[in-house]
């Protein structure tokens, strides 16, 4: 019901559509930030992937004599209080920024999908129950709730994952029921059921897949979301521990006492995550775009 | 509302002791032995032995008295550390809120009455920036600049001068926080915009021969600014992240750097109070949002 025929719809535009490359200049030409943000978020996956190739130096071994290196041809970003090399640091920080955003997001949108899924169509006192939890769990900022589960379940990069996954999972939930609800009520749901299909059945062929549309869409801009959220409680010494190198711990490190001396310290990590983070962004309001007809401007 | 917030504290408290550990053993872990004997004393002097149903209780009929307890690492009441920390952060806040509509409102309008033009892509690029920036870099970058152009750190006082001095001071931080929100502020202005600008009544406004500039902003923006107002309430919620990290960056001795240390140093009675105040704040908040949208929309009634 909510999915759209591609093909169909270029047609419409007036594409003449052979081939993946044509429709690929299509999108391009009908969603150029998009397909900025699609570049933005393939370099930053392609850098967290080759990390140990790209990387020119050990992003954990220390070097007393180059110690603040400004950048220069070896040291191409600089180099922190300890001599690591900034480059190398970033280029591996962006697999513990993939890792956590990644991570937390499908985990967020696995107990999300379930969680709005079963309380939209099983209604009832059990939607009751599960958005009074909603409401509760959303009275708290993002940042306010990673924190405190962070701090409960102690630093380690797992638990980070965890605590910002938790997060997020009202957000989707939601999505999901409010979907759920509209998809309960259309007919091919009422055929199944004549047909004589579980009711397990039928929320997980036929009223799921219906939902992924959104869901997508949601993902994408939960991305950017829990990049910000690893980076800032990173920041505050919270996120993920030594030796793993977090764009956000690379900043609270150079904060406060390299800010008049090596500037490098405090602008390449910021860099990466605001550009991580804008990628997804990009990304994320050109799929809404397209697979959203109704918030289509 | 009574419900949630009822529903938060109990969420509160059990997120807090999710996982063995407490302060007793964070504290004999950094000196470095642990005596059973000394640590059970310390935790009895807590209250940590308690059952974790009397321990709530505790902390619930206290609070109910304006009661928090004492802070563990100061061994002061919690009142007393939270109560004087809560004018900054909350000038603070109010601050950024003024910067973010400011901005807001003003530019997503533009933005959606040129839609597709250089100056609509122009300002969407800035709003998402806005939204990609973390604002503890962005406080960061205007620390690096105050030292580079005016050769000082602005160092925030307790007791400043004068008011203006006070607000000159603030506003740097508040800025850090506004950007980000008003970038939130200014996507839903011109979407809304956009939505209201198709409808009908604009078309007869139009066809009536009222000027641009009126049918934009007397009969559009009018009707556009009721979901913005209502974004003002998940505002709230938004901006308390960004003042957690902009305190911490700016030094400023708020509520919400404070609930950083307590988080770090475990300190039960100042985080559940903290983050019970913080649920209270933003459930309030909407609250009178609604309210407010009752009465700017009269055709919205709530039944009860």
């Amino acid at each position: 019901m909510s999915t759209i025929d591609h093909d169909a719809e270029l047609l419409r535009a007036g594409a003449h559509v052979r081939g993946g490359w044509s429709a690929t200049r299509f999108l391009i030409r009908r969603y150029p930030l998009g397909a900025a943000g699609a570049v933005i978020v393939v370099v930053f996956v392609l850098a967290a992937l080759l990390a140990n190739v790209v990387a020119t130096f050990d992003p954990t071994s220390t070097n007393a004599r180059s110690s603040l290196a400004p950048p220069g041809s070896v040291y191409w970003l600089g180099a922190d209080f300890m001599g690591r090399d900034v480059y190398s640091r970033i280029v591996h920080g962006a697999r513990i920024s993939l890792a956590v955003s990644v991570g937390a997001t499908a985990l967020g949108c696995a107990v999300g999908v379930i969680v709005g899924l079963m309380s939209g169509y099983l209604g009832g006192w059990v939607d009751l129950v599960v958005q009074r939890i909603m409401d509760i769990m959303q009275a708290l900022p993002l940042l306010v709730m990673a924190l405190v589960m962070a701090a409960s379940l102690g630093p380690s990069l797992q638990n980070t994952i965890i605590a910002i996954s938790i997060a997020l999972v009202p957000n989707i939930a939601r999505v999901i029921r409010s979907s759920t609800l509209s998809l309960r009520e259309q007919p091919f749901v009422e055929a199944a059921r004549a047909t004589g299909m579980s009711e397990l059945r039928i929320a997980v062929r036929h009223v799921l897949p219906n939902t992924l549309a959104p869901l997508i869409v949601l993902a994408t801009a939960q991305l950017g979301s829990a990049i910000l959220t690893e980076a800032s409680l990173s920041f505050l010494g919270l996120g993920v521990p030594e030796p793993h190198p977090s764009w956000g711990r690379m900043l609270s490190e150079s904060a406060a006492e390299y800010i008049r001396t090596a500037p490098w310290l405090v602008i390449f990590p910021g860099i990466a995550i605001s550009l991580s983070v804008f990628g997804t962004n990009l990304l994320g309001d050109a799929l809404r775009d397209m697979l959203d007809p109704r918030e289509r401007t | 509302m009574i419900l949630t917030l009822v529903g938060m504290s109990i969420l509160i408290f059990v997120l807090l002791r999710l996982v063995p550990g407490n302060i007793s053993d964070i504290l004999f872990d950094a000196a470095g032995f642990v005596d059973p004997k000394e640590k059970a004393r310390l935790e009895r002097e807590l209250g940590l032995d308690l059952p974790i149903l009397t321990q709530y209780w505790h902390w619930i009929s206290g609070l109910a008295q304006g009661d928090l307890g004492f802070a563990y690492v100061t061994e002061r009441p919690a009142v007393e550390e939270i109560a004087p920390r809560i004018p900054v952060t909350a000038k603070l806040a109010v601050l950024s809120l003024f910067f973010s509509v400011v901005f807001g409102v003003p530019l997503g309008v533009i933005s959606a009455v040129r839609q597709n033009t250089p100056i609509d892509y122009f300002l969407r690029v800035l709003s998402l920036s806005g939204l990609s920036l973390p604002s503890f870099w962005l406080g960061l970058l205007i620390l690096m600049l105050f030292v580079r152009y005016f050769g000082f750190i602005p160092i925030f006082t307790d007791r400043p001068d004068t008011l203006w001095k006070e607000l000159a001071l603030l506003s740097v931080p508040a800025a850090a926080v506004g950007f980000r929100s008003s970038a939130l502020i200014m996507r839903l202005t011109r979407s809304s915009m956009l939505e209201v600008l198709r409808q009908d009544y604009i078309r007869t406004a139009r066809s009536k021969g009222a000027s641009p500039g009126s049918v934009n902003y007397e009969h559009a923006l009018r009707n556009a600014m009721l979901p913005v107002v209502t974004i003002i309430g998940i505002e709230a919620a938004f901006l308390i992240g960004g003042l957690i990290v902009t305190e911490t960056v700016f030094n400023i001795p708020g509520v919400a750097r404070f609930l950083v240390e307590a988080v770090i140093w475990r300190d039960y009675p100042i985080v559940q109070n903290l983050v019970m105040f913080i649920a209270i704040v933003v459930v309030v908040v909407n609250f009178l949002v609604d309210m407010a949208y009752m009465i700017l929309d009269p055709r919205i009634k709530y039944a009860d």
